[in-house]
């Protein structure tokens, strides 16, 4: 059963409204309203959609990170737009109105209202964009609890998650595709960093990177975060506070032209890198970096 | 010659982390490192006291440095930073309300 009222999800046919006595054939056909929880970094939401193929899409992209549960933060309801020229790459805009999250990019358009814990997406069915949906979503409901994703990679080792963030090229991909054996990778390219009372918590996310392997659905407290950078010998060099709010920053995703949320971020920045150590990771592309890790 | 009076825009975001201060414009969320005297010009910026004032008692003091000089850096630096809307300039003192807005 559809939350929600209003048309697109649950196509309520009405063939006859007049008073009729007698036991007809059903006179109301309910289209059933399929629907999928999607939890990351324990944020549970539900999306609806009446397409079945598009929840098949839905239940491959997101495996591992698919919730039984009743109780969600967010109902999505998707409806599925006719393909048309689109630029995906084109710059997405995020802004906030009449307490209204609004989110457009080339390929979706999407709305979503807080204190209602609901919205709608309208798209194609692709997996990428209700992706880049979550994405957006994700960064503002951490952003106003002091977390935040970050552009990159993670992994838990004897139950201490380290965060490895980089540029493109800088290796985020490599040394995920070293993890030894006895590591878990959370993610290839976007990690989940949520504030948990004083300390900060890395959870795995299903936003892949180069690698296209999900993270696993775990979490675990960050001991370090590691700033990469390839080179001819593998060693960690101290980073002074300084240069470590400035790389932090710079590999925050953060999409909303909110001013409020940015200052927000920009404090929380400062408040990771005074508890969280920050280093730098300067190593050769092979499996034995692992080896000062952990 | 016309008083200029300084005031920090509350649209930026600013921290300072081991004496570096930081600042995030609030227009396009840039981020600044401020040097020593931008900093010292960040810090006193509160809309009462000249520019003049803040070169003679906080900048030649800290500095060897010629007070005309300094004074006519530091007002570029001053408009720089207004330009990126970090600092609001103006040649009244700079009031605020309790909402933080401009009177």
């Amino acid at each position: 059963m559809c939350l929600w009222e209003h048309a697109g999800c649950c196509k309520r046919k009405q063939f006859n409204q007049r008073r009729i006595r007698v036991p007809l054939p059903r006179f109301t056909t309910e289209v059933d309203c399929l629907s999928l929880v999607v939890e990351i970094g324990g944020m549970p939401v539900r999306v609806h959609t009446s397409d079945p193929g598009f929840l098949g899409i839905l239940q491959d992209r997101y495996a591992g990170f698919v919730s039984h549960t009743a109780n969600v933060e967010i109902d999505f309801e998707v409806e599925i737009a006719q393909p048309k020229v689109a630029d995906p790459d084109a710059d997405v805009e995020v802004n906030y109105h009449s307490g209204r999250w609004s989110l457009r990019r080339g390929d979706f358009q999407a709305e979503w209202e807080p204190a209602a814990r609901r919205g709608w997406i309208r798209q194609t069915a692709n997996p990428y964009s209700i992706d880049a949906v979550l994405r957006i979503v994700h960064t503002l409901v951490l952003a106003r609890q002091g977390g935040f994703l970050l552009h990159s990679a993670s992994a838990i080792r004897n139950g201490k998650a380290f965060l490895f963030a980089g540029v493109s090229e800088a290796g985020k991909t490599t040394i995920s595709r070293l993890v030894p054996p006895d590591a878990t990778l959370l993610t290839d390219e976007i990690s989940y960093v949520r504030k948990q009372d004083s300390r900060y918590v890395a959870f795995g996310t299903p936003f892949t990177g180069e690698l296209a392997k999900l993270g696993e659905n775990v979490s675990a407290p960050i001991s370090t975060l590691y700033l990469l950078a390839k080179g001819k010998e593998n060693r960690i060099d101290p980073v002074g506070p300084g240069e470590a709010a400035r790389s932090l920053l710079s590999n925050l995703l953060f999409f909303a032209k909110d001013e409020e949320l940015v200052q927000t971020v920009f404090h929380s920045a400062f408040e990771f890198v005074k508890r969280v150590p920050v280093a730098r990771l300067t190593f050769v592309p092979n499996e034995r970096v692992w080896e000062l890790i952990g | 010659m016309s008083k200029l009076y300084m005031a920090r825009n509350p649209r930026a975001a600013a921290r300072s982390l081991d004496g570096e201060m930081m600042i995030m414009s609030g227009r396009d969320s840039t981020l600044f490192t401020l040097n020593k005297t931008a900093t010292i010009l960040w810090q006193s910026a509160d809309g009462a006291t000249p520019l003049d004032e803040i070169v003679e008692k906080k900048i030649c003091t800290e500095f060897e440095v010629e007070p005309n000089e300094a004074l006519a850096d530091a007002e570029t630096l001053a408009r720089e930073l207004a330009d990126h809307e970090i600092l609001q300039i103006s040649e009244a003192p700079i009031i605020r309300n309790a909402a933080g807005e401009k009177r």
